[in-house]
């Protein structure tokens, strides 16, 4: 179900009104404030903290606010190694987080176990959670975690707020 | 005091039970016949020979082999800067031996770890239990019999496992090959030739 997101408008002719569908309004809102729960594990919690430091700015997009309670987060960014040991904290971490929700998996073993193909390794985190945007990279330069959080916002945008209002998580 | 001389004040103390020293580029090695002996022979190595940090606990699975385990204790002392490498050895079926936590307190969670990995008990140890792996994962994981991939388990609320795709093995570089390609990470087994 394709949402319009345009909120553009001439304030020649229209002066101080907005137009537009309130789907579009919710998603821009969401989209341009997704406060992370930074979910940092391993080496990938390192690119997190320069992707939030000054140089790659994350809260160039709205994300600077890293809350570490889930109730207060809207996107768990799970940056590291899941062990199967962490992975019932992780997953208590993300059903205690508030809807709407998404995850961005950060880096290789986020995605897939990484480099640790072993006993103890949680083979990818989408096992336990459903992730919206998978980065690559061992770890992945904080550009492309920046990347990341642009197309979950593309997809945040896309999503049909109003429909999916009363949904069971 | 060299580290020579300390092996050998050592052996001079407890005679037949401690080997001679061996020495591999500048480190010794003693073993010890009786494993029982260890926590007396590490309160001798720290109150008399000044070995007053232990550096490592840590084990071997000589798998096919009796005994299978081999316990090594890494010494190390501040005062004269020597290292001790200290070796037992421990059949399959006893599987124990006392524990040198009251010698060194940091052996404490090294010998868990001896615990978890390989499942070796330490007797008199104040609190023997799994330090990397949860109470209740059934399995010994750095045994030569436990494969790399790991197997399925499951204890409820607390952590399940499966077995991890290894895509035909784990993939090894040669170290030291001839060029770039011989040293290439990929699947290789005991008759590759170096």
């Amino acid at each position: 179900m394709q949402t319009r997101t345009e909120i553009s408008f001439n304030s020649k002719i229209e002066g101080d009104l907005v137009h537009t569908r309130l789907d579009a309004a919710v998603n821009w809102c969401r989209k341009n404030s997704l406060w992370p729960m930074p979910m940092g594990l391993a080496c990938c919690a390192i690119e997190l903290m320069a992707a939030g430091a000054s140089r790659f700015d994350i809260s160039r997009f709205g994300a600077e606010v890293m809350r570490f309670s889930p109730r207060q987060s809207d996107v768990m960014i799970v940056a590291g190694t899941v062990t199967y040991k962490m992975a019932t904290a992780v997953r208590r971490i993300y059903e205690q987080m508030t809807e709407p929700k998404w995850v961005i998996a950060m880096g290789a073993c986020a995605s897939t176990g990484g480099m640790y193909r072993s006993y103890a390794v949680l083979q990818g985190v989408d096992n336990i959670v459903p992730v919206d945007v998978y980065v690559s990279g061992c770890p992945p330069r904080p550009e492309a975690l920046l990347d990341a959080l642009i197309k979950l916002q593309g997809k945040v945008s896309r999503e049909p707020a109003l429909a999916l209002q009363k949904r069971v998580a | 005091m060299s580290a020579r001389e300390l092996a050998q004040q050592l052996k001079g103390r407890f005679g037949d039970l401690i080997s001679e020293a061996a020495e591999f580029r500048g480190e010794f090695t003693v073993r010890l016949s009786d494993p029982d002996c260890i926590a007396e022979i590490c309160h001798y190595a720290k109150k008399d020979l000044g070995f007053d940090y232990l550096v490592d606990v840590t084990s071997i699975d000589n798998y096919g082999s009796d005994p299978r385990w081999t316990v090594v204790y890494h010494l190390y002392g501040y005062g004269h800067h020597c290292h001790l490498r200290l070796k037992t050895d421990v059949g399959e079926e006893a599987s124990e031996l006392p524990t040198v936590s009251g010698v060194w307190r940091t052996a404490d969670w090294h010998e868990r770890e001896v615990y978890d990995m390989m499942g070796i008990r330490f007797r008199g140890h104040p609190d023997l239990r799994r330090i990397l792996m949860w109470e209740g994962y059934p399995y010994f994981p750095l045994r030569k019999d436990f494969p790399l991939a790991g197997k399925p388990s499951n204890v409820p609320a607390v952590a399940f496992t499966n077995a991890a795709p290894l895509e035909g093995g784990p993939f090894v570089t040669l170290p030291g090959g001839r060029d770039s390609t011989a040293r290439e990470p990929r699947v290789r087994g005991p008759k590759e030739e170096k």
